[in-house]
C-alpha cells in the first residue's frame, strides 16, 4: 500500500521577513504523498498551508519569503539542486497547480484558449493548430459545453465554475503526476463544489495523479482526502490516514476541529431554542424586489427580480435560518427588513406595525428593536473608532437609551456579555482576530435592547473553529435575553442545530419552508434534496 | 458564565509609528536627503526674510552682476547678485517664502473646496452629484496651464487671482479621488451598520465617512504640492503670475533670461531650487507610496533573518 | 462599439461646450469687454464705438445667442494684429505644435515602456534605483528653466545647437528634448508601477506554475496588461504636452499655438486667443476619443461590453 512517495517535503521552514523578528510561516514541515494519492492539508487561514505548496512550485516571492531549511524531492530529484530552467520545466508538466479564485487567476487579456495552448507552447510540446485542437479536447473533457467555440472567449465570459474547469483544463494539459489544488472549492456554492470536487476525483483516477487538496473546509476534507495533515501556525499537529484523523483525533486542536463539524450529532447538539414560542414578531407578506437594469443604448430597458413573492413569520425566541446560494435573494431580504433597500411590493408588520409604511420618527423607533449582525466582521465597524466609541454609537443616535454617565459601564457589561474581557473598550478593531471582532459586533448590536437580530453570513467569514464558538454565543444570549434571530447564511450544516425552522431560497423564490427537522429528515423540494446531497460525504462512508 | 473570557490580542502598532517610519526613512537614502532638504528649506523660507530680507531689494552699485563664488564681499553675496547689485541669496530666501507661500495656499484652497464638493458627489446620487462631476469633467480635460492662462488674462494677474487659478486646476483631482473613494466607503458594511441603527445621512458623512478620507486627500497634496510649484513658477515666467515688484522663483527665471550670456547665474540659481524643491517633493512621494503599501515595504526593511 | 464611441463622442462635446460657456461668462461678466477686445491705450470714444458694433451694449442672452451663432458658423472676428481671420491664423500654427507634440509622446511612450519595464523586472536593482531618480527628475524638472540651461549650455557656450528659430534638424533637438522630459519622467514611474503590479497578481502567478519563463512572463502577460493603464496615461500627458508646448514654443521661437496664444494674450487679440482655444480643445476632443477606442480595442472586458 505503501510505494515510494512521488513527492516528499522534507523539515520544510520558511521565513517571512521584516524589520522585526522573522515570522515562521511554516516549521519544519514533512510530508510524502504517494502516486494516486489524495493528501488534504487542513488548516484554518494563516496555518501555512499555502505557503508550503507555494513552495513546491518555486512561486513564492523570496524576499519577503525566505526558505530557511528544508528538502523538496520530487520524482527522486532534490529540487533544491535543479537551475531554475530545469526547475520550471517540472512546473505545468511534472507538478500543475489549481488556485482558490479562478478570475483573478486567469489573464483577463487573453481568451481562455490562449492560456490552454500556452502550456505546451511553453513546454515545446506542440503549437498552432494541434495545440489548439488539444485545447478544446481539453475543455470537453472538463465539461465545458460547446468547446470550440468557447475557446475564444475571455475568463470574464464564464461562471465561476466554469472558470475553475478552464483552470484544472490548463493544470492536466500535460498530464501532470502530481496535481496541488489550493482551496479550489472554497469561493464557489454549494451545489457546484460538488461538481468540481467530482470532477478532480474523476480525472484523478483517469490519469493516476497524486492530488494535494489545500482546504479548510472539513467536509471537503473528508470527502476527498487519503490522508490528513492538519496544520496549525506553520506546523503540522497531526497526520494520518483520514478516517483515524477524522474518528479519533489525537491532538487537542484537531479534536476541537472536529467538534466544529456540524455533522457530528455529538457537537453542541442542541443549540436550538428551548423556551416556549412567545407572541408573533413579525409578519412577512409577498415582499418583492426588482432593479431596474441600465439600459442600453438602443435596447429596452430591463429588470431583474432580486425577490419574489416572499412571505414569512417570526416568533419571540424563535430561530428561523434563511438559507440559499449566492444570488438567492436571501440577503436582499434582510436588507429590505432594515430598510437598507427599498422594497419593489409587499409589507411586513413588526408588532402589527407596517415597516415600510412608517415615517422616520417610527422608523428611528423600530431601529432600536431590529438590529443587523454582518457578514464581515473587519468591514462592519469603523476602522479608525475605538471598542467603546463602536458599542456607543447607539446611544448617540437614540439619545433617550441611556444616560451618558453609565455608557462606560454598560459597555463593560455588554463587552463580558459577549465573552470579551470588560478592559479591552479601549482597543481598535485592528487589534482583535475575527471570531473577537464579531463579538463586538454582536455586542454593538445589542446595545440597543433589541428583540430581534438578523444576522447576514454571520459567521461565514470565520474559522470554522470560531464559527462554533460565535453560534454557541448567539445561541446562549437569545436563551438569557429571549431574542429572535433570523439567521441568513448559504451554509445548510451550520444551521441544523440552531435553527427552529428554516427558508430555502433560490432564484428569488422560496422554494421549501419547514421545521429543522423534517426540512433534514425529509426534504419536500427537489432543491433541497439536490443542496443536502451537495453536502460532501467522508470518502471512507461511500 | 460558562463562556471562556477572551483577551484582545497585546496591542499592536495600527499605522508604522513615529519610530518604523523613521527607520523606513533611514533605509532609504535619497529620501532621508530629501526630508532634510524639505525642511532646511522651509526653515529658511520662514526666518530667512526675517533675517536679511531687506538685502533682496537693496541695490548696490559695487556688486553689480557679481559672479557667485566670490568670497570678496559679504557671504550673502556668495551666489553672485543681480543687475542691480542685489543679493542672490537673499532674493532666493523672499522668493522662496512666496513660492512655498502661493502654492501652499493654492493646495489648502483645493484641498478643501474639492474635498468638500467630492464629499457631496460621492455621497449624494442627485442631479447636481452628476453636475459637479461634469464640471471637474471639462476642468481636466483642458490643459491646466492654458486654462490658468486664459483665466488669468480675463481675471488681470495678482497674487490672489493666482491662488484662486492654481486652485482651480487642481480643484478636479481632489473632487474626484474623494468622490471614488467616498462611493467606496459609502457601500462598506460599517456605513450600512450604521444605518441600520439609524444614523442620519450628516452623522454618516461627518462621523463615518469623512474622517476615512483624511489620509488619502493628505496624500495627494503632498504629491501635488510639487504640481503646483512647477504651475505657479511656469505662469510667472510667462509673466501672467506675480508681478513686480512682487517675485517667485519662477519670476526670477524670467528676470535673468535677459542676460544669459553676461550673468548666467540670475536665472540659473532660482530654477535649480524649483528642481531640487519638486524633486525631493516627488522623491519623498513615492518613498512614502512603497512605505504605505503593506506589499512593498518589506523593501525598506532591514530584513532579519534567523539564525541557522 | 459604436454606441459607446457615440457616447464618449458626446461627452466631450459637452466639456467643449462647456468651456466656451466658460469663457463667455468671464469675458462678459468680469468687466468691460471692450478692456479685452481693445488695445489698453484706445479712447472711451473708441471703446463705446467698440461696444456699439460688436454689441456689448445688448442684453446678456442676445449676446450669448450672438456667440454661439458665431461659434457654430466658425467665426471668431479678426486678429488685430494681423489683419486676417483669427481662426486663419490659429489653424496656420497647428501644425507646428502638433509635429512637436507627436514625435515627443512617441519618443517618450516609448522609451518609458523600455525602462519602466526593464527597471520592474528587478525592483530595488541598480537599473531600477537609477531609472528611478532620472524619472523622478524628468518629472520634477521645470521645463523652462531646462530650457534656458539648455540653451545656455548647447547654443550660447558650446555654440552646437541654434538658440531658436525653425529650420533643418537641429532645430528641433531642443525644442523635443525639453517637450519629452516631463512625459517621460511621469511615464516611466507609471511604467514601473504598473508592471510591479501586474507581477505580483495571481495570474503571473499561475503563469509561474504553468512554466512560464520570466521573459516570457514579463513582456506577455505583463505588457499586455500594463499597457491599459499607460496609454490613458500617455493620452492625457499628450493633451498636457500643450502646456509645455507654451513654455518651450515661446523659449525657443517656435512658430505653435502655444507661442501664438501668449503673444495674442500679451497682445491682448483676443479674437485670436478664442480661436486658439477652440482649436486646442477640438485637438485634445478627438484625442480622447483616439484613447477611448484603443483602449476599448485592448481590453476584452470592454470591448466585449460595447459591441
Amino acid at each position: 500500500m505503501n510505494p515510494s512517495p512521488i513527492l516528499s517535503v522534507e523539515g520544510l521552514t520558511v521565513d517571512f521577513l521584516s524589520d522585526a523578528a522573522p515570522l515562521r510561516a511554516v516549521d519544519n514541515v514533512s510530508f510524502a504523498v504517494a502516486p494516486g494519492e489524495t493528501l488534504c492539508i487542513l488548516g484554518e487561514s494563516g496555518s501555512g498551508k499555502s505557503v508550503s505548496s507555494s513552495t513546491i512550485l518555486d512561486i513564492l516571492d523570496c524576499p519577503p519569503a525566505e526558505i530557511v531549511a528544508g528538502r523538496i524531492v520530487f520524482e527522486g530529484r532534490d529540487m533544491g539542486t535543479l537551475g531554475p530552467a530545469e526547475r520550471r520545466d517540472i512546473n505545468g508538466r511534472r507538478i500543475a497547480m489549481i488556485f482558490q479564485d479562478p478570475l483573478a487567476h486567469l489573464n483577463p487579456v487573453y481568451t481562455v484558449g490562449w492560456q490552454i495552448c500556452e502550456v505546451f507552447e511553453t513546454h515545446g510540446v506542440c503549437r498552432g493548430e494541434e495545440a489548439r485542437r488539444r485545447a478544446v479536447e481539453l475543455l470537453g473533457h472538463v465539461g465545458i459545453a460547446e468547446p470550440a467555440s468557447r475557446m475564444d472567449q475571455y475568463p470574464h465570459e464564464f461562471s465561476g465554475g466554469q472558470r475553475q474547469r478552464i483552470m484544472i483544463a490548463m493544470a492536466i494539459a500535460l498530464k501532470p503526476s502530481l496535481l496541488i489544488a489550493d482551496e479550489p472549492t472554497t469561493a464557489l456554492d454549494v451545489s457546484v463544489q460538488a461538481q468540481i470536487l467530482d470532477l478532480l476525483r474523476d480525472l484523478q483516477r483517469e490519469f493516476g495523479m497524486a492530488l494535494i487538496l489545500i482546504t479548510h473546509d472539513l467536509e471537503v476534507a473528508a470527502s476527498m482526502a487519503d490522508r490528513i495533515v492538519v496544520m496549525k501556525a506553520g506546523k503540522i499537529v497531526e497526520q494520518g490516514p483520514a478516517r483515524e484523523v477524522f474518528t479519533a483525533p489525537q491532538h487537542d486542536y484537531t479534536r476541537k476541529l472536529m467538534s466544529a463539524l456540524p455533522a457530528e450529532p455529538a457537537a453542541g447538539a442542541d443549540r436550538r431554542s428551548k423556551s416556549e414560542r412567545g407572541e408573533t414578531l413579525l409578519v412577512v407578506k409577498g415582499l418583492t424586489k426588482t432593479y431596474e437594469l441600465p439600459k442600453s443604448m438602443f435596447g429596452k430597458a430591463r429588470s431583474l427580480l432580486a425577490v419574489e413573492d416572499v412571505s414569512f413569520s417570526v416568533s419571540q425566541g424563535e430561530t428561523l435560518g434563511i438559507v440559499g446560494e449566492s444570488g438567492s435573494g436571501k440577503s436582499t431580504v434582510a436588507r429590505m427588513l432594515l430598510r437598507l433597500n427599498e422594497p419593489t411590493a409587499g409589507q411586513a408588520f413588526y408588532r402589527g406595525q407596517d415597516i415600510f409604511a412608517l415615517d422616520p420618527s417610527e422608523m428611528l423607533a423600530l431601529r432600536r428593536k431590529v438590529q443587523m449582525v454582518f457578514q464581515d466582521p473587519y468591514g462592519s465597524m469603523n476602522p479608525r473608532m475605538d471598542v467603546f466609541t463602536i458599542i456607543s454609537e447607539p446611544w448617540l443616535i437614540h439619545k433617550d437609551i441611556l444616560p451618558k454617565a453609565q455608557w462606560r459601564a454598560r459597555v463593560a457589561e455588554l463587552l463580558e456579555l459577549v465573552g470579551l474581557q470588560p478592559d479591552c473598550m479601549g482597543r481598535h478593531i485592528h487589534q482583535f482576530s475575527g471570531g473577537q471582532r464579531q463579538r463586538i459586533a454582536i455586542a454593538r448590536a445589542l446595545a440597543s435592547d433589541p428583540e430581534l437580530l438578523v444576522c447576514d453570513e454571520a459567521v461565514s467569514a470565520l474559522d470554522v473553529s470560531i464559527q462554533a464558538q460565535v453560534i454557541d454565543l448567539l445561541a446562549d444570549l437569545r436563551n438569557r435575553l429571549g431574542l429572535s434571530y433570523i439567521f441568513i447564511t448559504h451554509d445548510l450544516p451550520i444551521v441544523r442545530h440552531f435553527a427552529d425552522r428554516i427558508i430555502v431560497m433560490r432564484n428569488g423564490r422560496i422554494v421549501e419552508s419547514a421545521p429543522t427537522e423534517s426540512l433534514f429528515g425529509s426534504p419536500k423540494a427537489e432543491y433541497t434534496r439536490m443542496l443536502l446531497a451537495a453536502v460532501p460525504q467522508p470518502k471512507w462512508s461511500r | 458564565m460558562s463562556e471562556i473570557i477572551i483577551t484582545a490580542a497585546p496591542p499592536a502598532p495600527r499605522f508604522a509609528g513615529l519610530r518604523t517610519t523613521w527607520r523606513y526613512l533611514v533605509r532609504d537614502k535619497f529620501a532621508l536627503v530629501a526630508v532634510g532638504f524639505l525642511v532646511l528649506l522651509v526653515l529658511a523660507a520662514i526666518f530667512g526674510p526675517m533675517l536679511i530680507g531687506e538685502l533682496a531689494t537693496r541695490p548696490g552699485l559695487r556688486q553689480r552682476n557679481l559672479a557667485p563664488f566670490s568670497f570678496a564681499h559679504d557671504w550673502t553675496y556668495f551666489l553672485g547678485a543681480d543687475t542691480l547689485g542685489r543679493s542672490i541669496i537673499a532674493r532666493l530666501l523672499v522668493g522662496a517664502q512666496n513660492t512655498l507661500g502661493i502654492a501652499f495656499a493654492a493646495v489648502v484652497v483645493a484641498t478643501l473646496v474639492g474635498g468638500t464638493l467630492g464629499l457631496i458627489a460621492g455621497y449624494t446620487q442627485r442631479l447636481y452629484g452628476a453636475a459637479i462631476l461634469r464640471l471637474a469633467d471639462i476642468i481636466m480635460s483642458f490643459p491646466s496651464l492654458l486654462l490658468a492662462l486664459i483665466v488669468l488674462y480675463l481675471l488681470g494677474p495678482s497674487v490672489t487671482n493666482l491662488v484662486f487659478v492654481l486652485a482651480f486646476t487642481r480643484i478636479p483631482i481632489y473632487l474626484r479621488t474623494t468622490r471614488a473613494e467616498v462611493m467606496e466607503l459609502r457601500q462598506r458594511m460599517f456605513v450600512q451598520a450604521a444605518k441600520s441603527m439609524g444614523a442620519g445621512h450628516l452623522r454618516i458623512v461627518l462621523r463615518h465617512i469623512a474622517p476615512l478620507t483624511i489620509p488619502t486627500l493628505v496624500t495627494i497634496a503632498a504629491i501635488d504640492f510639487a504640481a503646483v510649484i512647477l504651475a505657479e513658477s511656469a505662469l510667472s515666467f510667462l509673466g501672467l503670475g506675480i508681478q513686480p515688484p512682487e517675485f517667485t522663483w519662477g519670476a526670477m527665471v524670467a528676470t535673468g533670461r535677459g542676460y544669459l550670456q553676461s550673468a548666467w547665474w540670475i536665472s540659473f540659481w532660482p530654477g535649480l531650487l524649483i528642481m531640487l524643491t519638486t524633486l525631493s517633493l516627488n522623491i519623498v512621494a513615492s518613498w512614502a507610496r512603497t512605505a504605505a503599501d503593506p506589499q512593498q515595504r518589506w523593501r525598506l526593511q532591514k530584513l532579519q533573518r534567523s539564525p541557522r | 462599439m459604436l454606441g459607446f464611441i457615440v457616447r464618449r463622442a458626446m461627452q466631450s462635446a459637452v466639456a467643449i461646450i462647456g468651456l466656451l460657456v466658460l469663457v463667455f461668462v468671464l469675458t462678459r461678466l468680469t468687466g468691460d469687454p471692450a478692456a479685452l477686445f481693445l488695445p489698453l491705450d484706445s479712447s472711451l470714444e473708441a471703446r463705446q464705438e467698440f461696444n456699439r458694433l460688436n454689441g456689448f451694449d445688448r442684453p446678456i442672452y442676445l449676446q450669448f445667442l450672438t456667440y454661439l451663432g458665431d461659434l457654430a458658423r466658425f467665426e471668431f472676428g479678426m486678429s488685430l494684429r494681423q489683419n486676417r481671420p483669427a481662426m486663419e491664423v490659429a489653424l496656420q500654427a497647428f501644425p507646428h505644435t502638433l509635429q512637436l507634440a507627436v514625435i515627443a509622446i512617441s519618443l517618450a511612450t516609448f522609451f518609458a515602456v523600455v525602462v519602466g519595464s526593464i527597471a520592474a523586472a528587478r525592483p530595488g536593482g541598480l537599473f531600477d534605483r537609477v531609472a528611478s531618480l532620472v524619472s523622478l527628475a524628468g518629472a520634477s524638472a521645470p521645463d523652462f528653466w531646462v530650457a534656458i540651461v539648455g540653451v545656455m549650455i548647447f547654443a550660447v557656450g558650446l555654440d552646437l545647437l541654434p538658440t531658436s528659430g525653425t529650420g533643418g534638424p537641429l532645430y528641433w533637438i531642443m525644442p523635443i528634448g525639453v517637450l519629452v522630459l516631463r512625459p517621460f519622467g511621469l511615464l516611466v514611474q507609471v511604467v514601473r508601477g504598473t508592471m510591479i503590479g501586474v507581477l505580483s497578481t495571481p495570474y503571473v502567478k499561475t503563469a509561474r506554475a504553468k512554466g512560464v519563463s520570466p521573459t516570457v512572463i514579463i513582456f506577455k502577460h505583463g505588457l499586455r496588461n500594463a499597457v491599459l493603464p499607460v496609454i490613458t496615461v500617455a493620452g492625457d500627458l499628450a493633451a498636457s504636452l500643450v502646456n509645455g508646448a507654451v513654455v518651450v514654443e515661446t523659449i525657443f521661437g517656435w512658430p505653435g499655438i502655444g507661442k501664438l496664444m501668449i503673444d495674442a494674450i500679451i497682445q491682448r487679440d483676443f479674437a485670436v486667443v478664442q480661436s486658439t482655444i477652440l482649436v486646442t480643445a477640438c485637438a485634445i476632443f478627438i484625442l480622447n476619443i483616439a484613447i477611448d477606442l484603443a483602449y476599448a480595442l485592448l481590453d476584452p472586458r470592454i470591448r466585449r461590453q460595447t459591441t
